[in-house]
This record gives structure tokens, C-alpha cells and sequence, in this order.
């Protein structure tokens, strides 16, 4: 489904990524770990096209398709979802309208005829449901004053709407108590399927206690410097990155 | 990224109304002076008093200067290389089948139909004026039935003359500003409505100005009477061709309203607004004010302003009847070069009256957008209240979103609110919309329409969805 080659990216002329090469098939979770800095954030942020980074070098392919030249809004269309670690407020939006424009957005993209109100209206309760999120939220504006877990739940609730084939969660439990954070990863667990993969980019080890990830990577100075399976985030939690920095350094 | 601002690179996009019509027009020369004001009061075969009127107002414009307290840069306007009357149609036309076809054609195109639709009263009557004449008004027959008279102001000063004389300036004298006695001396074209005692209009009312001749200025002049017990919705629309030079259009709009009567005024101004940098568009220099004068009585003024190179506009609100109710909303959209300095007046002269503004403002390129009010309560005005909320809503580091409310409260009972907020739209929120499949032009039209939707709200229900769409098109091209 995804797969990268060599990428280099920077921002202001910095170099963050420095050769990232990863392949994510359908039905696999993969979880990016990395201390403070290592380039997980810029790493999402390239992938759906943020335009305040700049790819220097190395390919990304979605579905064969060469993804760094589609739009950000055709990568969504493609299939590619970020629960941002920040979500912005979009005061005057109400959620309604904002997921209809982009629920209808991808069915264009899809060759598929716009929904109905009643019927869209329909899918954001079933949705809602996956999430626990509030009827009231979906009625205001878009993350205008939701709460941290609130605004995390949205996500969430986004991508289920949506229904990507690639969901990238970065720091999806930053921010969250235990209870949030249950709810968030049942949520993703719910969405799961063998058609779709996830990317969770983490610090912790306790979101990968219930996302349970098929492959860990360990991302330092821009590299992927370490992959194995699960029981990798448990070292990590246990030793911290040192011995990763000097196995690196030797 | 390489300061790659996302809400940057200004350019605009095609203006859809930027077309010119091909149709033989009666000019005269350029140039203003009394001759040229007694020319078109026999061109339009007026009374003796109107042609007085007409003169008393030139030579008292003849001592004014063009006001220059507005936040605007206009530059000289040489009135002498104007044309002051323009009929596009030569030969009187009996019926539709008669009016030139270019011009039905013309107004087709701009989604004014001019046949009359079948079914019964419900829908748009419509009243269109090209340059200085109206070309026609539809369902006059049907809505005469009810006793509602609508046409043109020229045929209400042939066939009406006691209502215009009683009415025509009582609003706005001559005296007011330069722009108003301009307009007294050479109006033109414009609508007149007149709603007898206890009728509740059943069709929304309309006039849609079109400027189509060059060179030659727009003085449109509309006058609307609700009697005791009435209700009338008026809508008012207008475009102009493309053009490198600028155009006047200086109108004057007067509402007298009585005794618990009721009057919706709204406004799509979608003129020429220039090009990308500031070259041609519309002056637009508008005075338009409505008189409370009964018991109970209401105005309601909403306005969507995204077209015009300058724009100078205050509807405002006498409230001189007790317990009568002046609202205004306003959404004020400027792009590229265009200047807009627009609010309202709210007067409270009776007891227990009331008034409500809220104006948005949207600032995109290298524009300049100015809300500026007045709250005026008199000594004898009891109880009076006022809620007003200004919001302005930047696009980019180049627009500027100006301020002025002014309040003179002479009765220690009123009550007035005031609130004021300044946002920008900025670049993460536009990626998440990005992000989520929905494109930049369509995410800044989902932020601007979310942002004036209370203003939108207030529009009848056509005008509604051709303000959102208006509202996206005028801001295509501001990001890129």
C-alpha cells in the first residue's frame, strides 16, 4: 500500500528526515517510536503534504501512485488520514457542514453521487457511536472549544467518517487521560480491517497496550534505526532511547 | 517551505458579469451643468415642480465638496466627463415582445427573467433598469389588483405625482451630502412601491440595476411607502460590464414607514469591483435611509457587499415612531484593490425603540475595509436599546479591517452593547480542511460563509444561496 524510499525532507533549509524508508501493507499496524525531536511529526506531515516542509530527495508511493505530487487534498481523496496532534479551531464551521463538504468531497473523488441530507445525517450518528462522541459536539464549530480529549475523540471520529485506507495517529494519547484514551483506541480498533493499515507515531508504550502494533520502529536524527515486533515498544519503556543512541553511536 | 504563504498571491478571478450588451443607447454629451439637468427632466417629460427640485438641488450642490472623512482613498473625480443619461431603449416598447431582444437576452443571462411566470403571485416581481431607464417591471398588473403599486419612479411621477411630491426627499433632502444632492439633480431610474394600508406583500420585490453604457454614471433613485399595517420584502441586485475606467454610481434610497408596517430591504451590490490591480470599477456612493415615522414600526436592512472599486454606504434607521425597530446586517467583502467604508446610522428619536447592527467585514488582498456607525440616542428617547457586534475577518498580511463605532447617548434610560472581534484566517486551518479532502478555495468559502452566516441568514431564501456562492467567487484567486 505505502511504500518510501530514501526521503529527505527539511523545514527552513533544516534537515529532518534524513533517508526514511518503510513499506506498510494493508491490514498491518505500524507504531513509530522515537525520543523528542527524532522527525516522527515531520515524518506524518510530509506524507499527508504539509506545505511548510520541502521533500529534497527519495520517493513515496500510494497504491503505485506517486503520492508527493497529488495535492494535499487529493491524498485524502486517495485514502490518507492524519489525526493531528494539534487539531485547529475553525470558529463559524459547524462539524456538520464541515464533514459533509468532505465526506461529499471524497464520493466526488470516487465517482460517487453526493449523500443526501437525511442520509448523511444518518452516518454521522452511526459514527458518532464509534466514539462515544456527544450529539451537542458535532452542532458546534469545528474544535472551537473542545476540550483536549474532545478535540482527539473528533479525529477519530473524522477518520470513521472518512474510512481511509491509511491512517496516520500522531500523538493521539497526548493529552488524554485513561478513560480518553480507552475510548480512542477502541475507536481505532473498531476501524480496523485487512483492506486498511495504521501508522501510530508514539511516545509511550501505554497507546500500543491497546493498539496493538504488528511492527515497531524506532525513528532517530531522521532515521529508521531500529525495527522488530511489539515486544520493542516494552524494551523502550523499560531502558529509554540511551541504549538505542549508543548502539547508534557505536 | 520557501515563505510560501498559502493566502497570498492575489490575483482575481473572472468577474461573471464583466460582459457588455450591443445595443443602440441614447447618450447625451458629457458634461453637467443646468441645461444637461433640464435636458433630462424633458427627456423624461417631468413636471415643472421635479424640474425645480432638480435645480434647486444642482445649485445647491454647486457649494459642496465630496466628503472626505471616510477612510478612503478616492481619487479626483472630474464631473465633467460623465455622461449623465443613457437609454438603451430608443423606441418605447409597448410589451415584452417590442423590448429590444438583445436586452432580454442581457438580463436573461444575468438570471432576470423578464416573462412573467404563469403561476400565481408567490415568486420575484422584478423591476429592470439598464443605464438610466427602466427596461421593464413585471407582475405590475397582478400586484395592482392588490392595490401595491410598483414601477419605475419615472412612470410613479407621470401617474402618481401626489405620492412621489409628498414622499421624494422627505428622507433625504437634497442638503444632505454632495452625493445626494448630485443624485437629486440628475436621478434617473429606480423603483417605487407603495403598499396601501393593511396589505401584506405576497411577492419579494425587486430591482436589479444594471450599468451598461460607458462613461456614463448610474443615479438610481428608489422610493418605498409601507402604510399603517403592512409588510413588504424588497430585494435590490446589480452588475456592471468590465471596464478600465471608473464609474459613478450615486443613488439615493428613501423607506417611509407608518404605523406598524414592515419593511425588508436587502442588497446583493455585486458591481465591478476592477481588476487585480485596482484598475476600472464601480464608485459606488450610496445614500439610503429609511424613516421609521410610526408607531411600532420596522426596518430591516440587509446587505452583501462584495462588488464596487469603492464603496460608500450607510442604510440607516430614523426611529422616530415609539416603540418602532431599526436592525442592519451587513456583510462587507473586499478583495485585491477595493476600498469599502460601509455601515449605518441608527437615530432614536421615539420612546422604547430599538436597533440591532451586526456587521462582518472579510478583508482579502490588498484591501481596505472599514465599518463605521453611528448610535444616536436624543434626550426624549426613553428606553432606547442598542446591541451592536462588529467582526472582521482578515485573509493575508495586506488587507487592513478598520473600526469606527461612534455612540452619542443623550437619556441616562438607554441601554447599548457593543462588541467587537478581529480574526484571521489562517494557514493550519486551511491544511485541515486540506486534509480532510476539501480544497483551499472551497475551505476559505466554508470559513467566510461560516463567519457571515448570521448575516446570510437574514437574506430571503434565493438570495441566500447566490450570496454564499457570490461570497467564494469574490475571493477566488486570493489564495494560492
Amino acid at each position: 500500500m505505502l511504500i518510501i524510499r530514501d526521503l529527505h525532507a527539511n523545514i527552513n533549509g533544516k534537515e529532518i528526515l534524513r533517508g526514511i524508508n518503510l513499506t506498510v501493507n494493508a491490514g498491518e499496524i505500524h507504531a513509530i517510536m522515537g525520543p523528542n525531536g527524532s522527525g516522527k511529526s515531520t515524518l506524518a506531515s510530509v506524507l499527508v503534504g504539509n506545505p511548510a516542509f520541502e521533500v529534497t530527495q527519495g520517493e513515496v508511493l500510494f497504491y503505485g501512485k506517486n503520492l508527493l505530487e497529488l495535492s494535499p487534498e487529493d491524498r485524502s481523496r486517495a485514502g490518507l488520514f492524519l489525526s493531528f496532534q494539534y487539531p485547529v479551531e475553525i470558529p463559524g464551521v459547524s462539524m456538520v457542514n464541515f464533514m459533509r463538504a468532505a465526506v461529499n468531497e471524497h464520493r466526488k473523488y470516487n465517482n460517487q453521487e453526493p449523500l443526501s441530507a437525511s442520509e448523511f445525517l444518518k452516518m454521522m450518528r452511526e459514527k458518532k457511536e464509534i466514539v462515544e462522541l456527544d450529539s451537542k459536539l458535532a452542532n458546534r464549530s469545528v474544535n472551537e472549544g473542545f476540550s483536549g480529549g474532545e478535540k482527539k475523540r473528533n479525529e477519530i471520529f473524522q477518520m470513521a467518517m472518512l474510512n481511509p485506507k491509511l491512517s496516520i495517529l500522531d500523538e493521539t494519547d497526548s493529552g488524554l487521560d485513561i478513560d480518553a484514551l480507552r475510548i480512542v483506541a477502541n475507536g481505532v480498533n473498531k476501524l480496523k480491517n485487512d483492506d486498511n493499515a495504521s501508522i501510530v507515531i508514539t511516545h509511550y508504550q501505554r497507546l500500543l497496550d491497546y493498539i496493538v502494533p504488528d511492527f515497531v520502529h524506532i525513528l532517530y536524527k531522521g532515521r529508521i534505526v531500529k525495527t522488530a515486533g511489539k515486544e520493542l515498544a516494552l524494551v523502550l519503556e523499560e531502558k529509554g532511547y540511551d541504549w538505542i543512541k549508543q548502539e547508534i553511536e557505536e | 517551505m520557501k515563505d510560501k504563504n498559502i493566502i497570498d498571491n492575489i490575483t482575481t478571478d473572472d468577474y461573471k458579469y464583466g460582459f457588455t450588451t450591443n445595443v443602440q443607447t441614447d447618450i447625451i454629451p458629457v458634461g453637467l451643468n443646468e441645461d444637461v439637468v433640464r435636458l433630462i427632466s424633458s427627456k423624461k417629460k417631468e413636471p415643472q415642480w421635479l424640474l425645480d427640485f432638480r435645480l434647486n438641488a444642482y445649485r445647491h450642490w454647486l457649494t459642496m465638496k465630496m466628503p472626505t472623512w471616510a477612510k478612503l482613498n478616492i481619487p479626483q473625480i472630474d464631473y465633467q466627463k460623465i455622461a449623465y443619461f443613457a437609454n438603451p431603449m430608443v423606441k418605447k416598447p409597448k410589451n415584452i415582445d417590442e423590448i429590444d431582444p438583445e436586452l432580454v437576452k442581457t438580463f436573461n443571462k444575468l438570471g432576470i427573467p423578464l416573462e412573467e411566470q404563469k403561476h400565481l403571485l408567490g415568486g420575484v416581481a422584478v423591476d429592470a433598469v439598464m443605464d438610466s431607464v427602466s427596461v421593464k417591471t413585471t407582475y405590475k398588473e397582478s400586484l395592482a389588483d392588490l392595490g401595491i403599486i410598483f414601477c419605475s419612479i419615472s412612470e410613479a411621477v407621470a401617474n402618481y405625482p401626489d405620492l412621489v411630491k409628498k414622499y421624494l426627499g422627505s428622507v433625504v433632502p437634497y442638503t444632505d451630502n454632495f452625493f445626494a444632492a448630485l443624485n437629486c439633480a440628475v436621478f434617473s431610474d429606480g423603483s417605487f412601491v407603495y403598499i396601501p394600508k393593511g396589505v401584506r406583500c405576497p411577492m419579494e420585490l425587486s430591482t436589479y440595476f444594471r450599468i451598461n453604457a460607458a462613461n456614463t454614471g448610474q443615479f438610481e433613485r428608489t422610493l418605498i411607502i409601507a402604510e399603517d399595517d403592512t409588510y413588504v420584502s424588497y430585494l435590490e441586485g446589480c452588475t456592471a460590464p468590465m471596464r478600465d475606467e471608473n464609474q459613478l454610481h450615486a443613488a439615493i434610497v428613501e423607506i417611509i414607514i407608518h404605523d406598524r408596517a414592515e419593511v425588508k430591504y436587502s442588497t446583493v451590490q455585486n458591481w465591478y469591483p476592477g481588476d487585480k490591480n485596482g484598475v476600472g470599477g464601480i464608485y459606488n456612493f450610496v445614500t439610503k435611509r429609511a424613516l421609521c415615522k410610526g408607531n411600532g414600526s420596522k426596518v430591516f436592512w440587509t446587505q452583501v457587499e462584495t462588488g464596487s472599486a469603492i464603496t460608500w454606504k450607510y442604510p440607516s434607521c430614523i426611529l422616530k415612531g415609539d416603540n418602532s425597530v431599526g436592525e442592519f446586517y451587513s456583510v462587507a467583502l473586499t478583495n485585491n484593490y477595493q476600498q469599502a467604508d460601509t455601515g449605518t446610522k441608527m437615530i432614536h428619536l421615539g420612546k422604547n425603540t430599538k436597533s440591532r447592527i451586526v456587521s462582518k467585514g472579510i478583508s482579502a488582498g490588498k484591501s481596505q475595509n472599514s465599518y463605521r456607525g453611528l448610535v444616536k440616542i436624543v434626550k426624549n428617547a426613553d428606553n432606547a436599546r442598542n446591541f451592536s457586534q462588529c467582526d472582521s475577518l482578515l485573509l493575508g498580511n495586506e488587507c487592513g479591517a478598520h473600526t469606527f463605532p461612534y455612540i452619542e447617548a443623550n437619556n441616562e434610560t438607554a441601554i447599548l452593547e457593543h462588541e467587537a472581534t478581529t480574526s484571521k484566517i489562517s494557514e493550519d486551518q486551511i491544511f485541515y480542511c486540506n486534509q480532510r479532502g476539501i480544497s483551499p478555495e472551497d475551505a476559505v468559502g466554508l470559513i467566510v460563509n461560516g463567519f457571515a452566516k448570521e448575516v446570510l441568514n437574514k437574506l430571503p431564501m434565493e438570495f441566500a444561496v447566490e450570496a454564499q456562492k457570490l461570497l467564494q467567487i469574490s475571493l477566488e484567486g486570493s489564495i494560492g
